[in-house]
Parts: C-alpha cells; sequence; structure tokens
C-alpha cells in the first residue's frame, strides 16, 4: 500500500466528526434538537466530502503527486458513508420511523426525492467501487463514475430546495461544485496550472 | 375538524405545570454539562437571585419594566400538564432571521442590539396617530403572564410564559375608524446591528412585514409581550416589544415591533411574499394542511432528546381552538392556509 500514513490520517479525520457529534449530542451539547442538528451536519458533511472527492483529479494534475489519487476512492466512501448516516439519522430523529409517513414523503416532497436519487447513485457507486467491478466493468466503470458529477447536482439541488432565507451558504457550495465541473472541461483541464510537476511519488509532506 | 377542549387556557393555580417537572431535566443536562456550563457563565448570572423560573440569566430591565413586575398577574393563562421549556433552550433556540439564519445566531448577535431608546409608530387608519416612546406606550398597560404553546412552521414546538398585554387593549386606545380592517406590523431596520440585514444573499426584502385581520388582532388570546420567564425580553426573542398569537405559526409572531399600522387592505407579508405557495396570510396551525415540504400532522417538542425524540401529534389551532375557532367558520382554511 503506497502512502499508508496519508490513508490513515484521512481515515482518522473523516472518522472523528460523526463521533464527535454523537458524543455531543450524548451531553446534550448540540442544543434541545440534537435530532435535527445531526441530520444537517451529516447532510452538509456528506455534500463537503464529495466536493473534495472531486477535487482530487484536479489536484494530481496540478501537483502531479499520485497520493491524492489514493485516497480518491476512500473519500468517495466516506462521501457515502455520511449521506447514509443522514438517511438514517432522518429516518430516526425527523421521522421517528415511521413508514406509513416515509411513503407519503416519497410521493410528496420533491427534495426528499432528490435527495433519495442522490443516495441511491452514491449507493451505486459504493458498491461498485472495488478492483473486481473495476476489472468487470473496464470502460463502462468510467463512465458509471462520472455520475458523481449528476449527484452533486443533486445534492444542490437537495439543499436549494432546503434554503428558506438566505442562499449565501448554499452559493458558496455550489460555486465550488460548478469550479469543479468545469476543471473536467479538457480545454480547461490543459490549461490548469501546474505546479511543482517533477518526479511523481516523490517525498511530497502532507 | 373542531374538537371540544375544556377551556384549556383558563387555569388556576393548582394546575400549574409542577416545577419539579422540568427542573428534573435541567439537573439531569446540569449533571453532565455543569463543569462547561458554570465556567462559560458571567459572574452576575451565577450570582443572580432566585427568579421564578430556573436557570435564568438576569438582564438589565429598563426602570418602566422594573416598575410593573409587581403588578404582574402571574400565570393569568397557562397549559396543563405540559412542561414549559427551559429558559436555555428557548433563548438559544430560534429562528430571527434578522440575526442570521442559524438557530444559535439570534443569541449570539442579537446582544448588541439597542433597545433603549425605542420609539413605536402608530398610524393608518386611526383616530389617534402618533410616535411614542416605549416607556410612554407601555405606560396605561398592567402586565399578565401568559403560558402559551409556541409551534414553528418547521415542526418543532415549545412552551413559553411570556409576559404582555391583550393587543386588543392598544386598539381599543388608538381608536381605529370604520376603514381599519387589519392591522401591519413592521418590525425594525437596522443592518448595522442586524447582520442578517446585511447580507446581499438573504431571499427577504426588509423589513420584515407581518399582519392580523382585525378581529383575530381583537382576540383575548393576541398579546404584545414585552418579557419572558419573569423578565424583559432577551434582544434574541425580540426585544423590546413583539407580537405573540399562539394559534397561528411562529413566524407570525413578529419580533423588535417598530411600527404597528391599522389599514384597509390586507397587507402582505414576508413569507407570503418569498413563497405564498408555502405561507399564506392566515398562517394557523392546523396539521390537516401539509407544509409542501414536511407534515405538519406532528412536532417535536423541544427539548427532545436524543433517543427520545419527543414528537407529538399537532392540535388544530394548537390547542386554542375554542377560542379562535369562531374567527374562520365559513373559511376554506385548506385554501385559507
Ligand atoms: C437519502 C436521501 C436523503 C434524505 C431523506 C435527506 C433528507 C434531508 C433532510 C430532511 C434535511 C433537512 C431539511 C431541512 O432543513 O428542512 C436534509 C438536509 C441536507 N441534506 Fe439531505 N437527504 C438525503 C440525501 C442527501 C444527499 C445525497 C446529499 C448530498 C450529497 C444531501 C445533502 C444535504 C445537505 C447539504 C443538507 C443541508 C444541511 C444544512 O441545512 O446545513 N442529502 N436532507
Amino acid at each position: 500500500m503506497r502512502y499508508p500514513l496519508f490513508r490513515l490520517s484521512i481515515f482518522v479525520l473523516a472518522a472523528v466528526w460523526p463521533l464527535l457529534w454523537l458524543y455531543q449530542a450524548w451531553i446534550f451539547a448540540l442544543g434541545p434538537d440534537p435530532g435535527k442538528v445531526l441530520v444537517d451536519r451529516l447532510g452538509l458533511g456528506g455534500l463537503i466530502f464529495l466536493l473534495i472527492t472531486l477535487g482530487m483529479t484536479p489536484l494530481q494534475r496540478m501537483t502531479g503527486w499520485a497520493g491524492w489519487i489514493v485516497v480518491r476512492r476512500q473519500l468517495g466512501l466516506w462521501c457515502f458513508a455520511y449521506i447514509a448516516l443522514h438517511l438514517c439519522a432522518y429516518l430516526f430523529f425527523i421521522l421517528g420511523l415511521d413508514w406509513g409517513q416515509l411513503t407519503v414523503e416519497l410521493r410528496k416532497r420533491p427534495y426528499i426525492i432528490v435527495g433519495v436519487l442522490g443516495f441511491l447513485g452514491l449507493l451505486a457507486l459504493a458498491v461498485t467501487s472495488n478492483r473486481y467491478s473495476q476489472r468487470r466493468l473496464g470502460a463502462r466503470w468510467k463512465r458509471l463514475h462520472k455520475l458523481a458529477y449528476v449527484i452533486l447536482g443533486l445534492g444542490l439541488l437537495h439543499f436549494l430546495w432546503i434554503v428558506r432565507a438566505d442562499l449565501k451558504e448554499w452559493s458558496v457550495y455550489a460555486v465550488i461544485g460548478v469550479a469543479l465541473l468545469l476543471t473536467r472541461v479538457p480545454a480547461i483541464l490543459q490549461r490548469l496550472p501546474r505546479f511543482a510537476g517533477r518526479k511523481s511519488g516523490s517525498v511530497t509532506k502532507v | 375538524m373542531l374538537i371540544k377542549f375544556p377551556r384549556a387556557s383558563d387555569s388556576s393555580e393548582s394546575e400549574v405545570t409542577p416545577e419539579s417537572l422540568y427542573l428534573s431535566r435541567r439537573s439531569l443536562l446540569g449533571a453532565s454539562m455543569a463543569g462547561l456550563a458554570i465556567a462559560g457563565l458571567p459572574a452576575w448570572a451565577r450570582a443572580a437571585e432566585a427568579s421564578r423560573y430556573a436557570d435564568v440569566e438576569a438582564g438589565s430591565p429598563p426602570a418602566w419594566f422594573t416598575e410593573k413586575l409587581p403588578g404582574v398577574r402571574w400565570q393569568a393563562v397557562n397549559v396543563q400538564g405540559e412542561a414549559i421549556t427551559p429558559f436555555k433552550d428557548a433563548t438559544h433556540y430560534n429562528n430571527f432571521y434578522e440575526f442570521g439564519t442559524d438557530k444559535g445566531d439570534p443569541a449570539e448577535n442579537a446582544g448588541s442590539l439597542p433597545t433603549s431608546p425605542w420609539t413605536v409608530v402608530i398610524d393608518g387608519e386611526v383616530g389617534k396617530p402618533g410616535r411614542y416612546a416605549l416607556e410612554d406606550f407601555m405606560k396605561p398597560y398592567q402586565l399578565e403572564e401568559r403560558i402559551y404553546r409556541l409551534r414553528c412552521v418547521e415542526a418543532w414546538s415549545m412552551v413559553i410564559p411570556w409576559l404582555g398585554f391583550p393587543l386588543s387593549a392598544l386598539l381599543k386606545a388608538v381608536e381605529p375608524t370604520s376603514r381599519a380592517k387589519y392591522i401591519r406590523f413592521e418590525t425594525l431596520q437596522d443592518p448595522k446591528h442586524m447582520p442578517g440585514q446585511r447580507s446581499g444573499f438573504a431571499l427577504i426584502d426588509w423589513p420584515y412585514v407581518e399582519g392580523l385581520r382585525m378581529d383575530e388582532a381583537m382576540n383575548p388570546l393576541a398579546i404584545l409581550a414585552v418579557g419572558m420567564y419573569g423578565r424583559e425580553l432577551p434582544n434574541q426573542n425580540g426585544a423590546p416589544l413583539r407580537l405573540v398569537v399562539p394559534w397561528k405559526y411562529g413566524f407570525k409572531s413578529v419580533k423588535s415591533i417598530v411600527r404597528i399600522s391599522l389599514v384597509a387592505e390586507q397587507p402582505q407579508t414576508t413569507w407570503q411574499k418569498i413563497a405564498p405557495d408555502e405561507y399564506g396570510f392566515y398562517a394557523n396551525v392546523n396539521p390537516t394542511v401539509d407544509h409542501p415540504r414536511w407534515t405538519q400532522a406532528r412536532e417535536r417538542r423541544l427539548p427532545s432528546g436524543l433517543f427520545s425524540p419527543n414528537v407529538r401529534e399537532t392540535q388544530m389551532f394548537n390547542g386554542y381552538a375554542e377560542e379562535v375557532a369562531s374567527l374562520y367558520t365559513g373559511l376554506d382554511l385548506r385554501k385559507n392556509y
């Protein structure tokens, strides 16, 4: 395994947040409505991991360091994990495990439908993220994993429909998302500035 | 759907929520956070004299407020069998978009708002228009404590002891003309002290505007509040003067009021303007009419624990049907949400 330390630190950094939030909820430090706070933090965390994941390829192009690509899959799986927890928190805290109400929500609320589509997309990417699927799917695997950008669009739409009074926070994520999408346009990709493109896998410090 | 309740809001002293019920949760909370919380409190709060409610941060009340306190009619209206929300939760978890969109923003950012001196303008279709300094505006009124349920349109709820006086008393005093059909309220606009009003991305067209039909405003449950939990209103809860209409969703209870106008036409209110399909002029609490994005049939009564979500059925008119349902006979509440 290459870059074991880098991978491990990403793992620890990503795992620590949900545990910390759970602990905060446990000691009543999340205010009077801890369930809702957990839903929001996990949703936002998932979106942030998605953006970070999509940032790895352009970063690798710009720095020439292979480590970014090595952690890309792990970051994508963390995005999935956060959103899966986001869904669980929603089912438990907001719906109170009322399955009848869930079918109502799934029929009536566009933002929930869009969220679920996003989750199903992430699920598809997560189950095909292993080597075996990569080999089996071959060229189709690459196309399939372009789905990440569709999921980003769904996630941003889901988020937009939740905004009630101020678009500032949403705009920040949307701008970053659009910027990342633009880096995949070949003409722009070629013009990305290159730093330190010497030997790949050199002793870059993280 | 009209259910007959016993007159739920009149109550005698003996029916008041036992304080121990509500204290027990606080002590649980306290035990786990004691170190943190106490260390974080300023000295004056720790030294505060025992107040009517537990853990109430002492404020710095204006003189006119202190003078009215001895004459307060405590628990003039109460709720039965429902615990009062802890002061900390009612003051640190609320919406007041002038100070930011997070629930914690109002508590964080409202501290510097100057609430004294404060001027209230009365205008429109009234015999006695005028501009009043708040202490003069308040002079005629005796304060009453009204313990009301508060149901937010976002499907959470609390129980809060307000101090105020009936809005009807003000309306009688200002002598509405025969053209006065609605009452329109306006919140302060002060971008210097209200960071939410400085945001270039805000969807709200400031100042915040709310309104009531004249007969709604005359209903005895509608009050103008100047205090809560036995003290003056904290800034984040709408100091120094706010409306409280407990049978409507919380956003109708407009905060930090600077202008009250009597008008002939139904005023266009802030949320109605932003999203008319989501927020209507009436905004009566109604479990049978969903918000387009979530159900209104149930609510999370706060504080809710991590493993006891405290979800309960929402009541028609927030449990005040007996007092207010007659205002809406013949009105289709599905259309007039
Ligand atoms: C599995 C299906 C999903 C469900 C049922 C769901 C449900 C929810 C709910 C109920 C909220 C809170 C809404 C409110 O404030 O009123 C929320 C917020 C959010 N969700 Fe989801 N969601 C889902 C999938 C996703 C996905 C795929 C993403 C992103 C990739 C996402 C990102 C977010 C974000 C960013 C927020 C806003 C958090 C905030 O306000 O700070 N969600 N979601």
